[in-house]
């Protein structure tokens, strides 16, 4: 009935928020306690079916996930007494389940850590493939079922599930710990975490708004896994600083698409139509990173985002800010595509000619990658070298699936001539 | 956790350094090896001759045995020793790893513990 939906989504949404904090705060811990994956997340899925069958009919419980705790705490110690392999650990295991410290559940160790920072270095160990990093952190802390990870990424549901099948047969059978890396490996672990996430993100922000919804959906889950690192590692301003990228990307997002799917790029996207406020609370998010005096790659393209973001038009964009944020970002990590971007700032500082000398040193490294080629044609239009811009179009054009980006390119191609 | 590490040279890795340096190398290795020994962390453990000494045998469900010249992997990267190390879990061997002294590859194997 239509009167009840309104209500009916606050509640649904609410419940979404209740089940993806809880359900990854609960596998993790009892991760910890049973050292079994597969049995923990079992455990948490019974738990949160006999919740979506109670709550509806009873309402929400005044704390959501202290129910889920004793629902799965309960089903546990039901699944251990009658496993002959916990029998011996049985009374130890017992009692560390009830010590589990639920967030919102008054518990009696302040300081318990939240076990979700252990999942997630553990998911992004070093030791498992980048791919396998991946499917594991959505599929254990984010709960993303399989289908959902597959379509995601365009994978067959078999090659993920096989993923994290393997995943996690390595952390055991390899000893892979269950923990937090300490102080001298903490910045290169924390590194990679950050790099799953910000994968995670640029996989689901690139997609083009006509694919599959998980897709897209892609990105603001990866921003809430951002969230949740920032929120358990409040001391660590390049969580932050990764943090603060992603909402300023997703702040701008709906001014990427046109209403027929096809990509705006920035120079042409309404600026009105971007979300200021969201902005104005991410750059005050990044500006608290970089008062923590440890600037880092994520804090510097932020940054970056930060400064378009703040200009009023195009034209009016900072760019001698742009261009030394781009060099400091290039020290911290060399990389072609860094100096591909930064080439492009120099462009719009000192001209089209400056750019294109700027670029000219990628051309053996960015020869397989579409923007290089992109970037090229944009340069050489503006000095009206429209055939060489055209060369470097079509070279751009098989590089990409991107459906977005090749209508971009296609209709670049059909107007130059 | 017991691990096989399985120490490879890679070609780039040593070629280019002179007798002495190749010399001091060796030294920096064998004290290295000597203190882990030491403390417990490496359990066994060999150098091993080059693989021009390699015999390969492959034996079949039959029980046929073909023996032939050479090591079973023709790779860039020869296998050259082998060490025996015993630590709490990966993480601890990575660590341990990362402090070979010499410019190797080297391949960290969980082993299956029968006993």
């Amino acid at each position: 009935m239509a009167p009840d939906r309104p209500t009916r989504t606050v509640v649904d949404a609410q419940l979404a928020e209740t089940v993806r904090e809880e359900r990854g705060r609960l596998v993790a811990s009892l991760v910890r306690i049973l050292g079994d994956w597969d049995l923990a997340e079992e455990l948490v899925q019974e738990a949160l079916v006999t919740a979506l069958e109670t709550w509806p009919r009873d309402g929400m419980p005044r704390n959501p996930g202290a129910w889920l705790l004793t629902a799965a705490r309960r089903r546990a110690i039901d699944r251990l007494r009658r496993d002959a392999r916990y029998r011996d650990r049985l009374a130890l295991i017992g009692e560390e389940l009830r010590t589990v410290a639920g967030p919102s559940v008054e518990s009696a160790d302040p300081l318990a850590q939240d076990d979700r920072l252990r999942l997630i270095f553990t998911c992004c160990h070093p030791a498992l493939a980048r791919e396998a990093q991946v499917a594991l952190t959505l599929r254990t802390v984010l709960g993303l079922e399989t289908p959902a990870v597959a379509r995601a990424f365009l994978v067959p549901e078999a090659t993920i599930a096989q993923r994290i099948v393997r995943a996690k047969r390595k952390i055991r059978d390899a000893g892979i710990p269950y923990r937090v890396p300490e102080a001298p490996e903490l910045p290169a672990r924390l590194g990679q975490v950050l790099s799953v996430l910000y994968l995670v993100f640029n996989e689901g922000y690139l997609a083009s708004s006509g694919e599959s919804p998980e897709r897209r959906e892609l990105a603001s889950d990866a921003a809430w896994l951002a969230s949740l690192l920032a929120r358990l590692m409040p001391d660590e301003p390049e969580a932050i600083g990764l943090l603060a990228l992603m909402r300023l990307h997703l702040a701008r997002a709906d001014a990427r698409f046109a209403i027929d799917g096809s990509l705006v790029l920035l120079p042409d996207q309404d600026r009105g139509a971007w979300d200021h406020e969201a902005i104005a609370a991410a750059t005050e998010l990044l500006a608290r990173s970089l008062r923590m005096g440890r600037p880092g790659p994520y804090q510097l393209q932020a940054a970056i985002v930060a400064c378009h973001a703040a200009a009023p038009s195009y034209g009016a964009t900072d760019w001698i800010e742009i261009v030394a944020l781009y060099d400091r970002l290039l020290s911290l990590t060399p990389t072609p595509v860094v100096a591909l971007n930064r080439a492009l700032a120099v462009a719009e500082l000192e001209g089209p000619e400056a750019g294109l000398a700027a670029l000219a040193p990628l051309a053996d490294r960015l020869d397989a990658y579409h923007l290089y080629h992109a970037a090229r044609g944009v340069l050489l239009r503006r000095l009206g070298r429209v055939e060489e811009a055209r060369a470097a179009e079509r070279r751009a054009l098989p590089l990409t699936a991107n459906p977005a980006e090749r209508r971009l390119l296609e209709e670049r191609l059909n107007v130059g001539s | 956790m017991k691990y096989m590490v399985l120490i490879a040279n890679s070609e780039e890795g040593w070629t280019g350094l002179s007798e002495t340096e190749q010399r001091e190398l060796y030294g920096r290795i064998s004290s290295w090896w000597d203190e882990q020994a030491k403390a417990g962390r490496i359990v066994g453990g060999h150098q091993l001759q080059g693989p021009e000494t390699a015999t390969t045998i492959r034996r079949d469900m039959a029980g046929t045995a073909t023996v032939t010249d050479g090591p079973f992997l023709e790779a860039k990267e020869v296998v050259g020793g082998y060490a025996l190390i015993d630590v709490a879990d990966l993480d601890e061997a990575i660590a341990l790893v990362s402090q070979w002294p010499a410019p190797d590859i080297l391949e960290i194997r969980p082993i299956i513990d029968r006993m």
